[in-house]
């Protein structure tokens, strides 16, 4: 088989006494959606910090698309192909929606020690920003103040922002959290959609999100990845059953 | 349309500056000249603050070490018998631009008030230097020998000529402003400091371009300077103390962060209200600070941001 476009090796972080990430190995294939369960506490958290290069690991590798990203800061992880979006929704709030998705395609743009003309008329940022949104169904709320949409619309523009960076590995922090259920359909739609063209990584509450959308589930407690596999396979899992999903949640 | 209320103001304010000189004159009230003079001079080191405060969101509490380095490359080279204003001013750019590249790379990686202390720490170093340079009056001070001289060109001596230069610079640097924070780089310090995660994530090392920003303040800063030390034909170390800082740091906060035309405006009220109660009584303090928390308090978004359209860009 091809070599895994993200591929962690004995990844393992410690805080004083706690190990979060107790020497995790865990590949993601190009193409695939993957997400990652688990219950609070187990590390979610900081194994996304790791990947998105916040956080340092104490030991492991992390390598993306055939390089060892380990050493890499999250700026330098992004311009390689690493787009996330944050548990709690992360957006610059002063500026407006399409001035968010420039930015993001600005930053993919080479430097940006360019002093005279104005960024807002450079129609090389504004067009594929504008796509975006388009894409994301925010086209009529380009020129919105950020802060001043709708929660589940600034989950939209967090993915708009990630999608526009054009990256290999899409890594998204609870995408429906805080959304009410209509808002949260209309997410699971939209990555139903993106699936397959997109590989993406999904740390998820949400059950139902995450057996509609995984190709593959891993399964994190206590920083350990107990089972990887099917979403099929991950219900019959006796362990996980035991662990994590607990008798009412057996349907 | 809001900003263009803004815009208004911009435009009718500058006009006002520019008709200073033949007002003063048919009051035969040259005082006003040097006033104002002096309060562009200060909105021009308000303004380059603006850049990395308002817009990079960098609390430099140090920004009188541009002024004074700036000053102290006009002195200095004047008291060796220097006088040609384009070498002067050249020196007093290029160190304070050397100055802000070796003070931002320290500070920047700093954050919240360890930026601050270390802004501050290297301003009050180059106070007690400058106490200490007795070669150059020491803490006293000393008088300049002659302004800056551009031969053929302009004559600093002529007052109104003087006047007319600081405020082509002042124009200058705002549009000069103007043009850096609506560009790519300013766009970059700005969402820098909007969200630095967020900008992180989306690929953005804000380091570098927040060094260039404190780069571009600095020259702005040591420009001041040079025509500070020009205006008061006197150098003095006092140009670098802490409270000078603060005084600049006012301006932009009072005008309006974030704004480029509001520290203009802070700056105006600020020395003009200092003159006007200083006239009336000499405890003047007492009346300023109030006045001053007031503002700050009532009006979050400064004096500009009461203007329709007059809030902080993004």
């Amino acid at each position: 088989m091809a070599e895994p476009l993200l591929e962690i090796r004995g990844l393992t972080k410690r805080f004083g006494a706690l190990t979060a990430t107790d020497r995790i190995d865990l590949d993601v294939r190009d193409g695939e959606t993957h997400a990652i369960i688990g219950p609070n506490g187990a590390g979610k958290t900081t194994l996304i910090g790791q990947l998105a290069g916040d956080l340092r690991p104490d030991a492991g590798t992390i390598r993306f698309a055939g390089h060892d990203v380990t050493g890499l800061g999250a700026p330098a992880r992004a311009r390689s192909g690493l787009a996330r979006s944050f548990q709690i929704t992360s957006i610059f709030r002063e500026f407006s929606a399409l001035d968010n998705v420039a930015l993001a395609v600005q930053a993919h743009a080479g430097h940006s020690f360019r002093f005279w003309r104005p960024a807002r008329r450079e129609v090389a940022l504004r067009d594929p920003a504008r796509a975006m949104l388009e894409r994301v169904g925010l086209g009529g709320r380009a020129d919105v103040l950020a802060a001043n949409l709708a929660h589940g619309e600034q989950r939209q523009l967090e993915i708009a922002m990630a999608l526009a960076t054009r990256p290999r590995l899409l890594l998204l922090d609870e995408p429906v959290a805080g959304m009410g259920a209509d808002e949260s359909q209309r997410m699971i739609r939209f990555l139903a959609d993106l699936k397959g063209r997109q590989t993406i990584v999904l740390v998820e509450h949400d059950m139902d999100a995450v057996f509609t959308l995984a190709d593959r589930v891993s399964v994190l407690v206590y920083g350990r990845i107990i089972a990887t596999g099917t979403p099929e396979a991950i219900r019959e899992n006796a362990e996980v059953r035991r662990a994590y999903l607990g008798e009412d949640a057996l349907v | 349309m809001a900003s263009r209320a803004r815009a208004i103001a911009i435009v009718l304010g500058l006009l006002a500056l520019a008709a200073v000189p033949p007002i003063a004159a048919a009051l035969n009230q040259p005082f006003y000249l040097d006033l104002f003079r002096r309060i562009m001079i200060f909105a021009i080191a308000a303004v380059s603050l603006d850049l990395i405060l308002g817009y990079g969101g960098m609390v430099s509490f140090g920004h009188a070490a541009y002024l004074g380095v700036g000053a102290y490359a006009v002195g200095v080279l004047g008291y060796h018998g220097i006088h040609n204003g384009y070498l002067q001013w050249a020196v007093a750019i290029g160190a304070s631009m050397l100055l802000a590249l070796g003070i931002g790379a320290v500070s920047i990686r700093a954050s919240g008030v360890y930026f601050i202390m270390i802004t501050l720490a290297f301003t009050q170093m180059l106070y007690y230097l400058g106490i200490s340079l007795a070669a150059y009056g020491g803490d006293d001070g000393m008088r300049l020998a002659s302004r800056s001289q551009f031969p053929g060109l302009l004559d600093l001596r002529n007052a109104t000529v003087f006047y007319y230069v600081v405020f082509a610079i002042l124009v200058a640097c705002l549009v000069l402003g103007h043009r850096i924070v609506n560009a790519r780089f300013g766009m970059v310090i700005r969402a820098a400091r909007s969200n630095e995660p967020r900008a992180r994530a989306i690929g953005f090392s804000p380091y570098p371009y927040r060094l260039g920003a404190f780069v571009i303040a600095g020259a702005m800063g040591g420009v001041a300077g040079a025509l500070l030390v020009n205006h008061t034909q006197y150098l003095t170390p006092e140009f670098m103390h802490w409270t000078r800082s603060g005084e600049i740091m006012f301006m932009v906060i009072l005008g309006g962060m974030g704004t480029l035309a509001g520290p203009v405006l802070g700056a105006a009220v600020l020395l003009l209200l200092e003159d006007v109660l200083s006239a009336w009584t000499t405890h003047w303090q007492i009346i300023l600070g109030p006045f001053l928390l007031l503002a700050v308090l009532f009006a979050k978004r400064g004096l500009f941001g009461l203007l329709p359209g007059g809030g902080r860009d993004g």
